[in-house]
């Protein structure tokens, strides 16, 4: 029986919906309580920084001062663009964004912290902030580093030759601009952390909502000068990541360090508050994309001028250049662009620091194509599908202009199908007729392509100083016949404990129940670099493959003695080692006599680790949206939203279909609702779930999920990666459907989040301009 | 770990109306009745009671019934008890329209009716309810008590006439007669949230013919206010789709809209236009 495939229930739900799953806060009692004195500005020189004039039993005030020996966060890309910035655990005497932690307060209860918290000191002689990077690219605008003088932390550029001569001769060029304004990821349970103190072998506990404890472990020790070994990181169960616990935190550092210094528990479990404003934002970008088209509707040319706004620090160890640089590699996405021109800019600001968020810069890259390739059929006289049709890539492989390589994968087929099912004439129809009622509906399509699973030799071309990919596995089996899998990934909600002991079963002939996945612990686990950027269920998948036909291999030469047969002629199957003439042993009662019996066969234990480190594949979607626009209010509904997508072989239909409609609502966060705001000082303006506003299970649609399986050949599971791809394709969806709705009037999408006030500005502005 | 982190405040919870309003002689006390506004507030140390003092225990505040040819809702009637109609004709079915939109469910099953009124949120549903209905305040201390009409009842940002020391210990809406209709708009960005602008029409028809109107606009600046000129367009007229744009008009151009993140002036201007004129159709549709 084949486990891979089913829709099995995840073994990770019961806990959970008892309520008792372990968070890290459900770890933190008991301890220390950590609250973090944050700036209120986003420039300025400290001038005083003290403690509250009487501090109870007990509690500690922390600053810089305090720790001398710790260095700062200084993550490396080995670009000659590059500007290495440094980002302190706590700032000695300047700040840089509002809500950057300046010092440290430790009380007994947290209503006593926060008291202090008040009482404290903090004065800082303002600076000159910039916020936006058209303030920070100004002439004259102040420098947030001294190391990035005109505040470009990063470039990339590149104009193939030919892309001017394209551009000049064409049938037709179409230029979009636009703006994706800042997000934040928003997990359920924000960031958090305790830190224990082992007085007997001097060792510190830190559990952690991350999702890349191996990683953290690194980055602490080496930010602290402590050895590696005596920290341990445990990600319990984590509340969603989505990117935004990636990173390498300066509160962490302080936690650990507090724990060695104080020789005590202590913690901080972050409130909504923090997550606004201080963890991590992501998507404040600004594109200009311009494409030749022949007179067929052909791209002969494209190319992308990309900004973004990275905040005021360089994330660790991704860097900011992961939105810049991804969006400048990854432009063309699923369409046969020949000749590439781009210019890629990450711009330092006075704002909390850029990391990755589910997707990267590929939400807003697909929107850039996606609404230009709709404008471009506008100008062209194609509907959206046809022009699609005729430049997407449909033989394979293909190289792209970027120097990838785009396996096998279904991107016109998927579409095809979106379009069948949605029937456009018939919604022509329909939506002809509400418009004479005076209603107006939209469709919009989004085609796109993900890059997923890679290992290695992808973060190496970026040139990181640290590069991430590989996963390695260490799997054992116990005298009583069950598995156990450690693997150095870490997952964070994507039921990852199901799929891979799916996985592990079917190669050892067991049922999933009978596999352990043992994850989030580094004195449990191998090292390994997280679950993040799509990669979990491909790279885990196939290190987990690769342990288990190993394993496979070490019960087939025991079985093979016990039957008085060779490994050749063992099966595994049905909990059993079977071998000629049906002859056969309960893999259990192998597994203990390998353990117990070990004279006999020569093998002492049924232990084998593998690794993976394949080359990224690529999954794609299509994903189709019908809105109602009401005019008045420049609300928008979504009426239908349907997805057609191949992730290669699914391992389990159900989580796979999770993934997807939690990306699509984040999506259509992106689209119409999420906006972090900052005044001109740079002060946030969005610090609570009041002013940042999420969308509810209300404002999401049912989502219509089919599935395409084009068998990936460039992984080992024939799996590709999906985790990522609901957020990439809706916002050009919704965009499109709602400039789709709003056509006859000459409106237009330019800026996400397509918010109410934004879309009845530009009704009003089209109504006026009709009136002139 | 605790979650909740509130400045420190002194607890009460009486069991008699006197025994709470003698409490709150003291210095910074705060009523807590379903404390859906006042506790997260707390948390976040935007209100610091020194003394809290929860009515709950009070089971004679507890009703909203017909008293003295009014509906008397007591300082302990929970939102969700307005989902089915607390008065007979359109009064009730109004306020069974309009508190499908205050919050969400679990919020309506603690928060209560006087509460809004006393908090007084700008895009409370219900302060822009009592306004077009004309309801009365009944604000009782440890020294006697006195009534406020909503006209005076609404001074500012979060502010009403309440004094220190007193309690609203009761609102009262007039019954509406069978010629009596009623509209309630609202936009808001996600259910449940407070509305970026609402409108509240309350008329009576007479023959055809408008013959009293009151409109009350929400969510638009730092309290909820009457569309005084609004109103005046509508009476005497039949109510023509003609007649009542030009209501909606009116609203619209006589309202001075507040600007936030969410929502320049001019945006509102244009959902007061939008909601008047939807509610003034619901209102009037036969």
């Amino acid at each position: 029986m084949n486990w891979v495939g089913r829709a099995i229930e995840r073994f990770e739900d019961p806990a959970l919906l008892r309520g008792e799953g372990r968070f890290t806060a459900d770890v933190a009692i008991g301890a220390r309580v950590v609250r973090f004195l944050r700036s209120p500005v986003a420039a300025g020189r400290i001038t005083r920084l003290a403690p509250p004039p009487e501090m109870p039993a007990g509690a500690l005030f922390v600053t810089a001062a305090d720790m001398p020996e710790v260095g700062a966060i200084r993550p490396m890309l080995h670009r000659f663009s590059y500007r290495a910035v440094e980002q302190p655990v706590l700032p000695r005497d300047r700040v840089h964004f509002v809500g950057q932690p300046v010092a440290a307060i430790v009380a007994a209860s947290a209503e006593l912290a926060e008291d202090l918290v008040e009482l404290a000191t903090l004065e800082i002689a303002d600076e000159t902030a910039v916020a936006d990077f058209d303030d920070a690219l100004a002439p004259g605008a102040p420098t947030v580093h001294a190391v990035a003088p005109g505040n470009v932390v990063v470039e990339g550029f590149v104009r193939q030759e030919g892309v001017d001569a394209a551009l000049a001769g064409a049938h037709h060029v179409e230029t979009f601009a636009f703006r994706s304004r800042r997000q934040n990821a928003t997990p359920l349970e924000g960031r958090g952390g305790c830190a224990g103190y082992d007085r007997a072998t001097g060792r510190v506990r830190l559990t952690a909502s991350t999702q890349m404890p191996h990683m953290l472990r690194t980055g602490i020790a080496e930010l602290l000068g402590m050895p590696e070994a005596d920290l341990q990181v445990v990600a319990p169960d984590v509340g969603g990541g989505f990117g935004q616990k990636m990173s390498l935190f300066p509160e962490y550092a302080v936690l650990v360090w507090l724990a060695r210094r104080h020789r005590r528990d202590f913690a901080w479990i972050e409130d909504r508050n923090e997550n606004l404003i201080a963890s991590a934002h992501s998507r404040d970008q600004r594109h200009v994309v311009r494409a030749a088209f022949d007179a067929a509707g052909r791209i002969l040319a494209l190319e992308a001028d990309i900004l973004a706004n990275v905040g005021a620090f360089s994330c660790y160890p991704t860097t900011c250049a992961v939105e810049p640089l991804m969006a400048f590699a990854e432009y063309p996405g699923p369409y046969k662009v020949p000749l590439y021109g781009a210019r890629a800019r990450g711009v330092l600001t006075h704002t909390c620091p850029m990391a990755p968020y589910r997707g990267v810069s590929r939400p807003v890259i697909t929107f850039g194509m996606e609404r230009l390739m709709d404008r471009a059929a506008a100008a062209l006289g194609l509907d959206a599908a046809e022009i699609r049709r005729r430049n997407l890539v449909d033989n394979f492989p293909y190289r792209t202009a970027t120097g990838m390589t785009l396996d096998d994968a279904t991107y016109v087929e998927a579409m095809e199908e979106a379009v069948r099912l949605a029937d456009i004439p018939a919604f022509r129809a329909r939506q002809a007729a509400a418009r004479a009622e005076g209603r107006l509906l939209g469709l919009g399509l989004s085609v796109f392509n993900e890059r997923t699973g890679y290992g290695t030799p992808a973060f190496a071309a970026r040139s990181m100083g640290i590069v991430p990919g590989y996963e390695v596995v260490d799997i054992a089996m116990t005298p009583q016949g069950e598995v156990e899998a450690r693997i150095g990934a870490s997952p964070h909600g994507q039921g990852t404990r199901t799929t891979l002991a799916q996985v592990i079963a079917d190669r050892l002939g067991l049922a999933p129940d009978q596999v352990r996945i043992v994850h989030g612990d580094t004195d449990r686990t191998p090292y390994g670099w997280g679950t993040f950027a799509s990669r979990n269920a491909v790279i885990s998948g196939g290190a987990c493959q690769a342990a288990a036909d190993k394993l496979a291999e070490r019960l087939k030469r025991a079985a093979a003695v016990v039957l008085q047969t060779t490994a050749e002629q063992v099966m595994l199957r049905d909990g059993h080692a079977v071998g000629p003439h049906d002859a056969s042993i309960a893999i259990s009662a192998l597994a203990q006599q390998v353990h117990q019996r070990s004279d006999l066969f020569g093998e002492y234990n049924l232990a084998e680790s593998a690794s993976y480190d394949p080359p990224g594949t690529f999954s794609n979607a299509c994903h189709l949206a019908v809105v109602e626009v009401d005019a008045e209010t420049g609300g928008v509904a979504i009426l239908r939203y349907l997805v057609v997508e191949d992730a290669g072989r699914i391992l389990n239909p159900m989580i796979a279909d999770g993934q997807v409609r939690g990306g699509i609502a984040q999506g259509i966060a992106n689209a119409l609702y999420e906006e972090i705001v900052h005044a001109p000082d740079g002060n946030i303006l969005t610090g609570t779930l009041a002013d940042y506003i999420p969308p509810t299970s209300a404002e999401i649609p049912a989502i219509e999920i089919h599935h395409l399986e084009t068998i990936s050949e460039a992984t080992a599971t024939g799996a590709k990666g999906l985790g990522e791809g609901g957020s990439i394709g809706a916002p050009a969806a919704v965009a499109n459907a709602i400039s789709d709705a709003l056509a006859h009037l000459g409106v237009d999408i330019a800026e996400i989040p397509a918010t109410p006030p934004r879309i009845r500005a530009l009704i009003r502005a089209a109504e006026a301009k009709a009136r002139a | 770990m605790a979650a909740m982190k509130p400045a420190a405040f002194d607890y009460h919870a009486p069991a008699t109306l006197a025994g709470a309003l003698d409490l709150l002689r003291g210095e910074e006390a705060r009523v807590l009745a379903g404390g859906q506004s006042l506790v997260p507030t707390m948390a976040f140390r935007m209100a610091r009671p020194g003394i809290l003092v929860d009515i709950n225990r009070i089971p004679a505040l507890a009703y909203a019934e017909k008293r003295d040819g009014a509906l008397a809702i007591g300082a302990l009637a929970r939102h969700a008890w307005f989902e089915t109609p607390r008065a007979g004709g359109p009064l009730g079915r109004l306020l069974a329209a309009v508190v499908r939109h205050v919050a969400h469910a679990p919020i309506r099953t603690r928060g209560t009716f006087c509460g809004s009124l006393a908090h007084a949120d700008a895009a409370s549903e219900w302060c822009a309810t009592v306004l077009a209905l004309g309801g009365r305040m009944r604000c009782a201390s440890a020294t006697g008590t006195r009534e406020v009409a909503a006209e005076e009842w609404f001074q500012g940002v979060f502010t009403t006439a309440l004094q220190p020391g007193e309690m609203l210990t009761e609102v009262r809406l007039p019954l509406l007669g069978p010629d009596w209709r009623y509209g309630f708009a609202e936009f808001s960005r996600r259910a449940g949230d407070f509305a970026l602008a609402m409108a509240v029409a309350v008329l009576r028809v007479e023959g055809g013919v408008v013959r009293q109107a009151r409109i009350a606009l929400g969510g638009i600046g730092g309290t909820p206010v009457l569309a005084k000129e609004a109103a005046l367009a509508l009476i005497g007229a039949a109510p023509t789709d003609a007649v009542i744009a030009t209501a909606a008009e009116t609203a619209a151009a006589c309202c001075d809209p507040q600007e936030d993140i969410h929502a320049p002036a001019e945006y509102r201007r244009d959902l007061v236009r939008a909601m008047t004129r939807r509610a003034l159709r619901q209102a009037l549709a036969a």
